[in-house]
């Protein structure tokens, strides 16, 4: 019987550390503190920032953006894209799946695609 | 008679741990995970209201709890999840304060007997026991220079009371609050303490962890002497 009552909670509790994240939650977890709760670039570590992070609202300038490009930049972060170090890189703490998610939400955010 | 003094003893000990951990049960656990496991989802780690406790022992300078809980102070500019206390502002989102609430202070010998159970809570020796703190120093140039323009540290952290980012704890006490393998560690690998933890994993190399914690060292010596 207390095998099997482990067997359960390590199984609830594997079930949960694998679970995945939305990326709307991923995001007001990671990206807000710099790209705004608005994802606008005014987050509020931009005070005293060197380089002032991407609007990810702007549809002219996320537009250039293959979403390769973006996944590769969350993933491996700004110097990865020649970009600032000040973006990290996330992998480690997102799923591939989830960083694929992000790069949807991106473009909700900016309401537009590559190319367009 | 010398079992019933060792009986007598005995008890009086238990009674005293029995009375310590139920400090931490009682007053600590409202607000802080105390027994672990540490957050796994983000749903856990965004509503927590301190900061874990389970493996202080691990993290934290017992004196310096001793000394914080009688006198606390903000540590966090923005709060345990910066989401919680931030809104818009004319110049970008900006730390909403009236959303912030201060720690209680506390005697000395509730703290004292406090800090003594916390340091009980060692879950990750192997993780501390990794770390191996290289005695040197950095100058306050070349140190700010590594966190902020090569590792981007500044972002996230305060390196002066008015100078840095918010989202993460301030950094100009670290050293005053925390073992500096724990530094390492944490720097390292931040995600094996905390695996939703908001701090990235920069994969920064074992020399540039013990700049980093040198660093952290000294801005905290300035710290204390600007006191």
């Amino acid at each position: 019987m207390l095998n099997k009552l482990l067997f359960a909670v390590l199984l609830a509790y594997t079930a949960q550390a694998q679970a995945k994240e939305t990326a709307a939650d991923n995001y007001k977890a990671y990206c807000v503190q710099c790209h705004g709760m608005e994802g606008n670039g005014n987050g509020v570590n931009i005070r005293d920032m060197s380089v002032i992070p991407r609007d990810h609202t702007d549809s002219k300038a996320m537009s250039g953006r293959a979403d390769d490009m973006l996944f590769k930049v969350i993933k491996e972060g700004g110097t990865s894209i020649s970009k600032s170090v000040l973006m990290p890189q996330w992998e480690g703490v997102l799923s591939d799946e989830e960083i694929k998610d992000l790069v949807l939400h991106l473009r909700v955010l900016c309401k537009c695609k590559f190319g367009s | 008679m010398k079992q019933l003094f060792i009986l007598s003893a005995a008890l009086v000990f238990s009674g005293t741990a029995v009375a310590e951990e139920g400090l931490l049960q009682k007053d600590c656990a409202t607000c802080h995970n105390i027994s672990g496991p540490v957050a796994q989802t983000l749903k856990e780690a965004l509503a927590k209201k301190g900061p874990d406790l389970s493996y202080a022992g691990n993290k934290y300078l017992q004196k310096w709890i001793v000394s914080w809980l009688q006198k606390p102070t903000r540590i966090r500019p923005a709060g345990m999840y910066y989401g919680d206390h931030i809104k818009p502002g004319p110049k970008g989102d900006e730390i909403d304060v009236s959303t912030l609430t201060d720690h209680v202070a506390i005697s000395k010998e509730d703290a004292t007997a406090i800090a003594a159970e916390l340091m009980k809570l060692k879950p990750h020796d192997d993780l501390i026991a990794k770390e191996k703190i290289v005695p040197g120093t950095i100058t306050k140039q070349m140190g700010e220079m590594n966190f902020d323009k090569f590792q981007g540290c500044m972002t996230c952290h305060l390196i002066e009371p008015e100078y840095g980012g918010f989202s993460g704890p301030q950094v100009y006490t670290a050293a005053n609050r925390l073992q500096p393998e724990f530094m390492a560690s944490f720097i390292r690998n931040p995600q094996a303490w905390e695996p939703k933890t908001w701090m990235p994993n920069k994969h920064v190399s074992d020399s540039g962890i013990q700049k980093l914690v040198q660093y952290l060292e000294m801005l905290s010596k300035e710290a204390v002497n600007a006191k």
